[in-house]
């Protein structure tokens, strides 16, 4: 129990004194799940808005190819990035490997398919007529698929939120494609992950309430959003 | 009545879907400041056919012109879409305020804000909804919603409007309070309308014209009163319902009995109309009896009509007579009397039926 005790109070001095370390991990985390969710909701929004309004061949096992896309597997990701940024892999070039842009990429290819499925679900949400209502009231198809997405804003809200959840959380790909390297490309689950192993216990304690934070504020958000009502 | 201009033309429309032919119309028009109902069953083809004309459905072949003009690119029916407005079966809101709702089309149309401004207000006041304004759309009645999203389409001020079933599922008081609203702008402004209703007194009202559809058809066209009493074959007849409709003008209200003029002749009934009123007056056949001499005693039937037969038909148990009274009256007789009595085209006879048997419509008056 004293272990587990001293850890917590520790932990709560480290927070309370803005550790710098901690600090910094935790800005890393922020800048780095951050940067990957903005670029699956530039790629998942459009292209899976895109697939939604449009009917063409295959489209039923594109979506399914999304949707499992969904969920897969960090590690996965992370074995598939680490050979593509392999020293002599196709993409080697680019010394890529154990930077936070690693880290990103393989974040981004995490969390597209997550904002991406739920966009397309989001937008086949919609009324079926709203789009002829949209065109009737004068729209160009520009201004209908851009009213779509603000009448989808909530749900697709909620995807964004769900890609940011999925990535910050995520520890195997970051630990494979970016090294848990110290000031460096060292984020909030990597450094559990070490700490843990070390025993520190009261580190990993208060890096794990960050995170909690984190998730706590995400699903503040979501929960809010699933409670609004659609209007007539 | 004076000729008046065409709206809109269509010619040769052919939509398809799934390889399969769903609308094929041959013609069909809209004149101005007129007022159509579009009657017919499920998948008759009515939305499709309102779709077709806004451009909104993948059209086989059809010429669509506008006040002369031929519409035929995309950009022409942009254009055409931006002269119009619909209202659907659902009120289909946007997830903002009433005010945004109603603001749309406008600002779709790249209206400046200031004259937006005035516009939605006087939209939000003519349909009760000024002190609503900021209020969200998501939590509205069935009926505040019809009402929000009447609103947003008339504040585009359209010279055409298209309105699909708009007041399904209200409760009757509802209905009556939103068509009075939309009938009194529709006049005021001399819009041309199109109105898809399953309701046939609401047709029957409002309309100028009445088109019947099936199967993707036209069926029939014409007033009200020529397709309700004349229907072009059995299919018509259903759906419209067997009553007679008879035009007339109300001359007089005394305490709640009315007297409405038909051709030269006094109908007499109940209801609150006012003298000057046009009206429709409804007589089902089954309320009507024939006799063939004058009745002797006093009857509490205060509608006597002496006319001729001219024409027989068998409905089953019963025989449709047609009777000509100066106006075209229909009665149903059972085939005992009608052996009893024995009747036979061409023969003199007296029709009666209740006060209380007409039913009254007011119509609207071009």
């Amino acid at each position: 129990m004293d272990i587990i005790l001293e850890g917590i109070i520790k932990a709560f001095q480290l927070l309370v004194s803005l550790d710098g370390e901690v600090l910094n991990i935790a800005l890393l985390s922020l800048k780095v799940s951050g940067l990957a969710t903005l670029i699956s909701l530039v790629l998942g929004i459009s292209v899976g808005t895109l697939v939604a309004l449009n009917t063409f061949p295959g489209k039923k096992i594109l979506v399914s190819v999304v949707n499992t896309g969904m969920g897969l597997p960090p590690v996965v990701v992370g074995l598939f990035v680490s050979i593509l940024l392999w020293r002599n892999g196709p993409l080697g070039f680019l010394e890529l490997l154990y930077t936070p842009t690693a880290i990103v990429i393989a974040q981004s290819v995490i969390a597209t398919p997550i904002v991406m499925g739920i966009t397309i679900g989001a937008m086949q949400n919609l009324p079926a007529n709203l789009r002829l209502q949209i065109l009737a009231l004068g729209a160009t198809r520009v201004q209908m698929v851009w009213m779509l997405v603000k009448e989808a804003r909530l749900p697709l809200m909620a995807g964004v939120m769900a890609g940011f959840g999925g990535v910050i959380s995520e520890v195997g790909a970051s630990i494979m494609v970016g090294g848990n390297v110290r000031g460096y490309t060292r984020v909030l689950t990597t450094a559990t992950v070490m700490e843990t192993g070390r025993g520190n216990f009261d580190i990993a304690i208060a890096l794990s309430v960050i995170l909690l934070l984190f998730c706590f504020a995400i699903n503040i958000v979501l929960t809010y959003i699933q409670q609004r009502e659609r209007p007539r | 009545m004076k000729m008046r201009q065409i709206v809109l033309e269509q010619k040769d429309l052919r939509v398809d879907r799934g390889g399969v032919q769903i609308l094929d119309i041959p013609s069909f028009c809209l004149y101005e400041n007129e007022f159509v109902s579009l009657i017919g069953p499920n998948g008759a083809g009515k939305s499709t056919l309102l779709l077709s004309l806004m451009g909104l459905m993948q059209r086989r072949s059809g010429t669509l012109r506008y006040k002369g003009e031929e519409i035929r690119t995309e950009a022409d029916f942009l254009q055409l879409r931006r002269k119009m407005a619909m209202v659907l079966q659902e009120p289909l809101l946007f997830d903002s305020t009433i005010y945004d709702n109603v603001a749309s089309g406008l600002k779709l149309r790249g209206m400046g804000r200031s004259e937006i401004r005035s516009r939605v207000m006087t939209y939000l006041e003519r349909f009760n909804l000024a002190d609503m304004a900021q209020r969200s759309a998501r939590k509205l009645s069935g009926g505040e919603a019809r009402r929000v999203s009447l609103a947003r389409a008339f504040a585009v001020e359209p010279e055409l409007i298209f309105f699909d079933e708009p007041f399904a599922n209200l409760d009757p008081p509802t209905r009556q309070a939103l068509t009075d609203d939309m009938d009194r702008i529709i006049r005021e402004k001399g819009i041309s309308a199109v109105l898809v209703t399953h309701d046939q007194s609401e047709a029957l009202r409002m309309s100028d014209r009445i088109v019947v559809m099936n199967g993707g058809r036209l069926v029939q066209e014409g007033t009200p009163a020529a397709v309700m009493n004349h229907p072009v074959n059995e299919f018509v007849a259903n759906f419209v319902g067997m009553e007679t409709i008879l035009e007339g003008e109300v001359i007089r209200n005394h305490e709640q009995q009315v007297a409405v003029a038909v051709c030269g002749q006094e109908v007499d009934t109940v209801g609150d109309a006012e003298p000057g009123d046009h009206v429709y007056c409804c007589i089902r056949p089954e309320n009507v009896s024939v006799s063939t001499s004058f009745p002797k005693e006093k009857t509490s039937v205060r509608n006597l009509f002496s006319g001729t037969i001219t024409e027989i038909s068998s409905m089953g148990p019963f025989l449709k007579l047609r009777l000509d009274c100066d106006f075209q009256l229909t009665s149903y007789v059972t085939r005992e009397s009608f052996t009893e009595l024995a009747l036979y085209e061409g023969r003199p006879v007296f029709a009666s039926f209740k006060a209380t048997s007409v039913h009254i419509i007011r119509r609207r008056v071009a």
